[in-house]
């Protein structure tokens, strides 16, 4: 394809005015380039949607994109992660795609990282204008969702920031099914808003699988986490390491034949072990689609963007339905939580008496935690001797002397004379520290 | 993953409708504020961010620290709510900041296990609640529902989970299966067998193996 024709169709999104485009959307022949030389995009997972997201991105004109994924390519891959070749198997994920995708699409750069998401600090992921995902567990999910919101301010009145702002597009498949989301921290609902929509691993009961087994699935999961134990003392299963996995299949095997019970396959292991349904190459195809779309849309305004669920369905048919969820106004994650400001004097049991009081908390027998340290815990007993001494100590020692931050309390409220318990987040301000900052409403702390 | 919102009707109250779907109302409302609006104000926006960064970066040398996890905190909630039986006793081996590993002791006051101390570990992953603890026994016990191995068949451990269930819940259950070992969700079906056949014996092989001793070809260490 020549240069020109491989960007007509993305030109024509961009040049050209339109009736469902964001209001102020400019138009311009020169957009693409832009978008090109400025926009960092990370794409988190470089697996069967993660190749189709890199390529999709490519060809919508951005040019500077980072991939991350701790994978090796397998050969079950190769039917649908179409960047990967027979002797790719054993490299990575992530570099392969890059390089081949950079082959292919002239003058876009991928920069891959091979390595868990957890190993990067929080300053890798501010470096992006996007994060687009293309991943297959909860735990990835809403590790990343995290991320990303804990970048996301509030001003005082409760809105959010703008340049705080770092947007994500969320593809997962399953099968024939398949949904892209758009999630603007602060504005649509953040993962966790919403986790229930994610139904929990099926879980058999241990004692049917040492006793009863009655499917290739039992088998499995006997060997996984019971046969497993009893021959390798204290060494953990690594779902990641080839040879476990192996391991797995062929105790699995046996125990099938032990019963009469056929079905056991090493994709069904992995896939059992692993909580993944066999991925297929077109649902892929489009749900990548659809998110390429929303990434283009989010930074162009060329169109306003999906709100803010899509699901597809192609089992019988094809459907789609776009739902638009709300957000959770108490949510931990992306919600503001409430603003509190004090003096940098004031000790951590002040603090404590101040929820008690404030109208909007009525918060009582709090226990109180900043960034993974609890600071106060009324119970158990033993946490509570461990954490009385920081009670006389100030608050803004016990949070590392930080004028802004978040910390997040337990407890009970009463709300109509009835007592419930409570986790809340809140915006802790030191008047005294925050430099130019007059505006801040009190929120009753004092 | 599963896209779920389809699937269950009842959740259709969690959900508003839109007169075009679609697109967006919801973003408008920060396409007035100014993010998405233009290009030019993404342009704008990302030198800001640059600048932030710098002044960031200038103010404390260090780069803000990462959130809690949603699991995390829903786990400190459930920790300092917590209302341990008389019997049961909690120990935080990694101190106090680490919640998502601990111990608990059970020492039951009545039934066959009377006078035995049981060590539980729970590992708490970052999904909790949407996933349910780890429990495994550390103490080896002659017990139907309890292998070898540590392994614990109680049902709201696995298959009967759900995010509604806390940490105390667990505990509860744990003690519950000292006061009334069940033969029919049988882990350690030796054990099972002779609870249902043989009751008195049951309750000899339980006295031996807490006292530390063979039952069977397997020996118990002391545990009272
Ligand atoms: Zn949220």
């Amino acid at each position: 394809m020549t240069e020109m024709g491989r960007w007509r169709d993305i030109d024509k999104l961009l040049a050209r005015p339109g009736n469902i485009i964001s209001p102020g959307f400019e138009p311009s022949p020169q957009l693409r380039e832009e978008i090109g030389g400025l926009v960092r995009v990370l794409v988190v997972g470089a697996g069967g949607l993660g190749c189709e997201l890199l390529k999709d991105l490519a060809l919508s004109g951005f040019k500077n994109i980072d991939v991350i994924d701790m994978d090796t390519i397998e050969v079950s891959n190769l039917n649908r992660q179409f960047l990967f070749r027979i002797h790719d198997v054993g490299k990575s994920k992530a570099e392969v795609a890059a390089k081949r995708v950079m082959e292919r699409v002239s003058g876009v750069n991928i920069t891959p990282h091979f390595c868990r998401i957890e190993d990067k600090d929080i300053e890798f992921y501010s470096d992006f204008n996007i994060i687009v995902l293309g991943l297959d567990s909860i735990e990835a999910r809403s590790y990343i969702n995290s991320v990303a919101c804990s970048f996301l301010e509030y001003d005082p009145d409760d809105n959010p920031v703008p340049e705080t702002i770092k947007p994500m597009v969320d593809g997962g498949t399953e099968g024939f099914k398949g949904h892209a989301r758009v999630i603007v921290p602060g504005t649509t609902p953040c993962f966790e808003c919403n986790i229930w929509l994610f139904p929990p691993q099926v879980k058999f009961p241990l004692c049917t699988l040492a006793e009863t087994p009655r499917t290739a699935a039992h088998c499995i999961e006997y060997a996984h986490l019971i046969k497993w134990d009893e021959v390798h003392n204290g060494k953990t299963f690594d779902p990641d390491d080839p040879e476990h996995m192996q391991w797995v299949y062929s105790e699995a095997l046996k125990r099938a034949e032990l019963f009469g019970i056929t079905g056991v396959t090493y994709s069904l292991t992995q896939g059992v072990v692993k909580n993944i349904i066999p991925a297929i190459a077109s649902t892929n195809a489009i749900v990548s689609a659809a998110c390429a779309l929303e990434a283009l849309k989010l930074v162009s305004g060329c169109s306003r963007t999906l709100s803010n669920y899509l699901t597809y369905n192609g089992l019988e048919g094809t459907h789609i339905k776009v739902t638009d969820f709300i957000r959770d106004k108490d949510c931990l994650v992306c919600g503001p939580g409430t603003l509190i400001e004090l003096d940098s004097s004031v000790t951590l049991l002040q603090f404590m008496e101040l929820l008690g009081k404030h109208p909007q908390l009525r918060l009582s027998k709090p226990s109180i935690t900043h960034r993974g340290n609890n600071l106060y815990m009324q119970a158990p007993p033993v946490l509570e001797e461990m954490t009385r001494s920081n009670l006389q100590l100030p608050l803004f020692d016990l949070i590392d002397k930080v004028p802004k931050d978040t910390v997040h309390v337990s407890g009970t409220t009463e709300k109509n004379d009835k007592r419930t318990t409570c986790l809340r987040k809140l915006r802790v301000v030191f008047k005294d520290q925050v430099n130019g900052v007059t505006s801040m409403d009190t929120a009753g702390a004092n | 993953m599963e896209p779920g919102p389809n699937k269950n009707g009842s959740r259709s109250s969690s959900y508003k409708k839109n007169k075009s779907p679609l697109y967006s109302s919801s973003l408008d409302g920060l396409i007035s504020h100014g993010l998405l609006n233009s290009w030019r104000a993404m342009i704008r926006l990302f030198k800001i961010k640059d600048q932030r960064k710098e002044e960031a970066a200038n103010a404390n040398g260090r780069a803000p620290a990462k959130k809690q996890s949603a699991g995390e905190l829903r786990l400190h909630k459930d920790i300092s709510e917590l209302n341990l039986p008389k019997t049961t006793t909690i120990a935080f081996p990694n101190g106090k900041d680490d919640l998502m590993n601990f111990e608990i002791s059970i020492r039951p006051d009545e039934g066959y296990y009377l006078g035995g101390t049981f060590t539980f570990t729970f590992q708490i992953s970052a999904s909790y609640p949407h996933e349910p603890p780890k429990v495994k026994c550390k103490t080896k016990v002659y017990h139907p529902n309890i292998d070898l191995e540590g392994n614990v068949c109680l049902n709201i451990l696995r298959e009967d989970w759900k995010p509604v269930l806390n940490i105390n819940t667990v505990i509860y259950g744990l003690n519950l299966l000292f006061t009334q070992p069940n033969d029919e969700d049988p882990l350690n079906h030796e054990a099972a067998a002779v609870l249902h056949d043989n009751p008195r014996l049951f309750e000899t092989n339980v006295r031996r193996a807490m006292a530390g001793g063979y039952v069977g070809n397997t020996y118990f260490t002391r545990c009272i």
